[in-house]
């Protein structure tokens, strides 16, 4: 009994249960596990779905599409593979739903090669450590969380707050340092509202992006459980611009919230245990086949930076969406409403943001020899500043030491000069250390004390002015 | 035995089969037409429930399964140092080579390399009794690691044969003439089963600390050579850049660095920089005593469970030869989330947060695994085993199942502070949270370099305790309002925390703070709190003191490279007191 290969477009009209996003066929001799299956709903439109479960007779199968209309009589291919799609240039440019059908009324796209969506895992061994500094043009970024090419760092956000105009920001100014080259933009939408993709197209259209960028959609209103397959049909077609056409990609999948819960909506449906606020206990090695698709390979030219967008439920960070996100990826930004209502733009908290890989795309021949020991400066002075204004909402201004006085003065003045920038301001890393400095000399020398003798000497205005 | 089943069900890495009648649990076998790789985890009927190792994409219920009748075994033997393993000990380097740089599922090869001969020398002759554990000739693996080549577990017996040469790991080196008059050719490869820990004559009782160079560690908080830790934090609170720092700089005569479940990237960047970092004691390359299993996040999660057993089964075979071993795993909690998976799937009564009942066997069975032993064989040959093991808690919470569980049987812990991290303070090591359950250890190894060591440990930790409870009160009052000599306490406690206990990483000098430095730093601190007191009693006002560039300094004194230039530090601090002590006194007159 080898039921494997003849089965394949075989169609059965035995739907025996539907519930939420899951149908039981039965009747189903040898179903793949994973397999693509076509639904032809009564009213002719199809939905595509894999195979969930597997059993000698029936399959459990999970539909990606609406599933109003669905009904026992649906007719389901089965197609004997796992779902591919069709890759070549001619993907750059245009627009996908989240099933990968044309949203630009241009046809379907032929491919010479045909990928893999589900699993696609570079080799650790393979992998090229990240290196190379991307300059955003953003301060607080480039400044003390720096991104470099092939890294993966979310910003955590809250509704209402500016997230989508940071990433278009970075999207629009990000270059390496030294090189010409652009970053080809795959943009992969969520469960995110019409007029925030109209913000995103209309800025990639004014910037010339559009030209050197592929969109998948998932908008609010299409099918919920079409989430889990937007992303990575994103990231194969990322995977192929940058591994096959040696491009430098920039990944932008946004709202991460809306996939995770797209997530536990099947998982519910599935009546399985979850961990923790309803979550599945799977949700951290779901999340990583997503993220670990950044990355550069030993050998490649090509590159894929991933910056996924999540609006943070309830504000809380240890939210599971967040805090899984936080284990997966190599650090975080941050956006807070504080700095957003003090008029801050971007409202970057640095101190729980973190760029893990920062030290490897920072310092002599790289950018500057000083920028990591300012970076860890500014961090440690910063957390003091702040800690002084907690405590002047206590005792007042007035209570404070001398010295609780000074940090305060310069958070404040950290806050207004280098977090806060324009929308449309691109600072050199230069200018980002020289304000840094200035903000610094604030502070006794002798208190710069993650700065080394010979840096200060170098860097701090006060020796730069004596040798002037 | 009937050896071939068929696939009834697939539900992810849960496969079902029917028709293995002989079926054993442990048993491992090749599902579908692809030969995945599978571990029989239930039996009930004439049902056999396997967790299959690879993605199971594809695979159709009807499909063949075929058991080998064997355990999960490790290949162990000269190829392992410098190698990086999946989870079920295939390198990835190889994998790389023969594949691409993406992972294709099904494909097996030989842990060991079949094709290199290495140099082997008999340490015996021919007519030598030998028996289990004994040590038959040795090969050079790396300038670092002598691979000593033992007895099989299970044989004694006279030597008929053996010679030195150039060998495969699979022609035979050896033959032993059993009691039994049999006679067995030895390789120099073996397999060992890896949810089995390998035999020894005795345990010992631990006595000497792993060195890591990392100061909180190794003065505060030290682990014994065979004994645990673990190290839990939330994201981005150091555990990695931790256990990195003691894969490269303790003390171990092996590091077997196990990424179980993390990120990608760091496992290139281990394996990229390994190769470039040299030992400070013995100035030979990192690489050349360190074996990689990288099972990162996006691999099949199934085998995150089978790799670390593998990684250490590795190291008791390490052991077992007469070495140090030190095992790190990034991080326990992705295999526990392994273990509640397949739970899950076999549909087990879940206890706490989806986890199965027998999470706390399971975590006690893998620290047990560490140890201090003497060895199988006629000689006395010591070695051991450490586990440090990275806890992922989810939210930050230690109270969740499987760190709460972990405390409960290691024998340090290193509990990291989110807060300390967002201040920069690495290694985020909270010196109020954390235990070690080895400071008896230390005597003998501190003793060496100072006999006052121990006062300069207990002061330090008690102004550290003192001033914390200090920053509660100033945290209402601002510390302003404090009296001077508590603010100097302050003063003194941020000395320690910026100036001792705060290591960065990627400090050119100060990632690795040898052991003599150690203490002299930690004597000038205190030695400075011990003069400061009676000039506070005098009336000199702390501000004054903080003025003092060479109090300052104080915070710089690890970065110094040399003895001297600390102890140059120390007498200039002393001279700028003397003469603020002077001043008050005219004052005061
Ligand atoms: N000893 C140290 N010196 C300097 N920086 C450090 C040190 N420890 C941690 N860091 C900083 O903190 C960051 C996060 O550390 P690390 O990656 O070890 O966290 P983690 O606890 O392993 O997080 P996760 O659970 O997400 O893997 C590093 O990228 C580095 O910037
Ligand atoms: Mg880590």
């Amino acid at each position: 009994m080898r039921p494997s290969r003849e089965k394949a477009g075989m169609v059965y009209r035995t739907v025996r249960e539907i519930r939420g996003p899951l149908m039981i066929v039965e009747g189903v001799r040898g179903a793949g596990y994973n397999e693509v299956v076509e639904v032809k709903l009564a009213d002719g439109t199809e939905i595509i779905g894999t195979v969930l479960d597997t059993y000698s007779d029936r399959a459990v199968i999970q539909v990606f599409g609406h599933t109003e209309g669905l009904s026992l009589d649906a007719a389901v291919r089965f197609t004997g593979d796992v779902l591919r799609i069709s890759l070549s240039d001619d993907l750059i440019g245009r627009i996908f739903n989240g099933s990968f059908k044309p949203l630009d009324g241009l046809p379907e796209p032929i491919g010479k090669e045909r990928r893999e969506v589900f699993v696609s895992i570079i080799n650790p061994a393979a992998r090229e450590p990240p290196s190379e500094f991307i300059q955003t043009g953003i301060s607080v970024i480039d400044g003390m969380n720096s991104l470099v090419r092939g890294q993966k760092l979310p910003i955590f956000s809250e509704a209402g707050l500016p997230h989508n105009v940071m990433a278009a920001q970075v999207a629009r100014q990000s270059t390496v340092l030294g090189r010409e080259e652009e970053f080809a933009v795959v943009f992969c939408a969520m469960g995110i509202k019409h007029e925030e993709y109209e913000f995103f197209r209309r800025e990639f259209e004014q910037t010339g992006a559009l030209d050197r960028s592929v969109m998948v959609l998932n908008l609010a209103d299409d099918p919920i459980i079409e989430r889990i397959l937007a992303p990575r049909i994103a990231l194969t077609i990322t995977e192929y611009l940058a591994f096959d056409l040696d491009m430098h990609v920039l990944a932008i999948l946004t709202d991460m919230t809306s996939y995770c819960e797209a997530l536990r909506s099947i998982s519910i449906a599935k009546e399985e245990v979850p961990a923790r606020k309803g979550y599945p206990g799977y949700m951290y090695s779901d999340l990583a086949t997503i993220y670990e698709r950044s990355g550069k390979i030993k050998g490649k030219k090509g590159s894929v930076t991933l910056m996924p967008i999540l609006t943070i439920p309830g504000g809380d960070i240890t939210h599971p969406i967040p805090d899984l996100t936080g284990y997966i990826t190599e650090g975080q930004l941050i956006l807070s409403r504080d700095l957003e209502l003090k008029g801050i733009y971007p409202p970057v908290n640095p101190l729980p943001s973190l760029s893990r890989l920062m030290k490897d795309g920072v310092g002599s021949g790289k950018t500057r020899e000083d920028h990591m020991e300012v970076s860890n400066q500014l961090y440690m002075a910063y957390a003091e500043g702040v800690k002084a204004r907690d405590l002047s909402r206590i005792i007042g201004e007035l209570g404070l030491s001398e010295r609780e006085r000074r940090y305060l003065k310069f958070a404040d003045e950290f806050e207004r000069k280098f977090i806060n920038q324009g929308i449309y301001e691109n600072r050199p890393i230069e200018k980002t250390l020289e304000i840094a400095w200035d903000l610094l000399s604030l502070l006794p020398e002798d208190e710069l004390i993650r700065i080394s003798e010979g840096n200060i000497k170098k860097y701090h205005p006060k020796y730069r002015k004596m040798a002037v | 035995m009937i050896r071939e089943g068929v696939i009834r069900r697939i539900n992810g890495s849960l496969i079902i089969a029917e028709g293995l009648p002989d079926a054993k649990i442990g048993d491992v076998a090749y599902i579908g037409g692809q030969r995945l790789i599978g571990e029989v985890v239930k039996i009930s009927g004439n049902e056999v429930d396997l967790q299959c190792y690879e993605d199971t994409s594809g695979l159709r219920p009807g499909e063949p399964v075929v058991n080998t009748g064997k355990p999960l075994v490790a290949e162990l033997g000269p190829g392992l140092v410098g190698e990086i393993f999946d989870g079920l000990e295939r390198s990835e380097l190889e994998l790389w080579r023969l594949t691409g740089p993406f992972i294709k599922k099904g494909y097996r090869i030989a842990p060991l390399r079949r094709d290199k001969k290495w140099h082997f020398i008999p340490r015996i002759k021919v007519g030598d009794r030998v028996t289990e554990g004994d040590i038959l000739g040795i090969v050079r693996e790396t300038s670092v690691v002598e691979h000593r080549i033992l007895t099989p577990v299970g044989i004694n017996g006279v030597v008929e044969r053996i010679e030195e040469g150039d060998f495969r790991v699979e022609e035979p080196i050896a033959e032993i003439r059993l009691p039994s008059g049999e006679k067995r050719e030895i390789t120099m490869v073996q397999v060992w089963p890896v949810r089995i820990p390998r035999p020894y004559k005795r345990r010992l009782p631990v006595t000497d600390p792993l060195f890591t160079g990392q100061r909180v560690i190794d003065m505060f908080f030290p682990v014994a050579k065979g004994g645990t830790a673990a190290i839990p934090g939330g994201f981005g609170s150091g555990k990695t850049i931790t256990l990195h720092q003691i894969a490269k700089w303790s003390d171990a005569d092996i590091v077997i660095y196990i990424g179980c479940g993390e990120r990608g990237n760091e496992m290139a960047e281990v394996i990229t920089n390994f190769p470039q970092l040299e030992d400070p004691r013995t100035g030979k390359k990192l690489i050349e005593r360190a074996i990689f299993i990288a099972n990162v996040s996006n691999l099949p999660v199934s085998a995150r469970e089978a790799s670390v057993y593998m990684g250490v089964t590795i190291a008791e075979y390490l052991r077992d030869q007469g070495y140090h071993v030190a095992v790190i795993i990034d991080s326990t909690s992705r295999w526990a989330e392994a273990l509640r998976d397949l739970s899950g799937r076999l549909e087990e009564i879940p206890a706490e947060e989806g986890y199965p009942a027998y999470l706390a066997e399971r975590i006690a069975g893998i620290y047990e695994r560490a140890g201090k032993v003497v060895a199988l064989g006629g000689a006395d040959r010591v070695g051991s085993v450490t586990i440090m093991g990275a806890v992922s808690p989810p939210g930050g919470d230690f109270s969740e199942p499987v760190t709460s569980t972990t405390i409960r049987y290691v024998g340090s812990l290193w509990a990291l502070d989110t807060e300390l991290a967002y201040r920069r303070h690495f290694p985020a090591i909270n010196w109020l949270r954390s235990f070690t359950k080895y400071v008896g250890l230390l005597d003998e190894f501190w003793g060496r370099y100072d006999p006052n060591w121990k006062i300069y440990r207990e002061r330090a930790l008690e102004v550290l305790e003192e001033a914390s409870r200090l920053e509660e009160i100033a945290r209402v009052i601002g510390e302003k309002a404090l009296p001077d000599e508590q603010r100097l306490i302050l003063l003194v406690s941020e000395i320690i925390r910026e100036g001792y206990l705060v290591q960065h990483a990627f400090h050119e000098v100060d990632t690795y703070c040898p052991p003599e430095k150690q203490v002299e730093i930690l004597k000038v601190i205190i030695g400075f709190y011990d003069l400061a007191r009676p000039l506070i009693e005098a009336g000199v006002p702390v501000d004054r003191l903080r003025e003092l560039r060479s109090v300052m300094e104080l915070l710089r004194l690890k970065e110094k490279k040399t003895l001297e230039e600390i102890m140059e530090d120390s007498a200039r601090l002393k001279t700028e007191l003397e003469s603020l002590k002077a001043e008050y006194e005219v004052k005061a007159a």
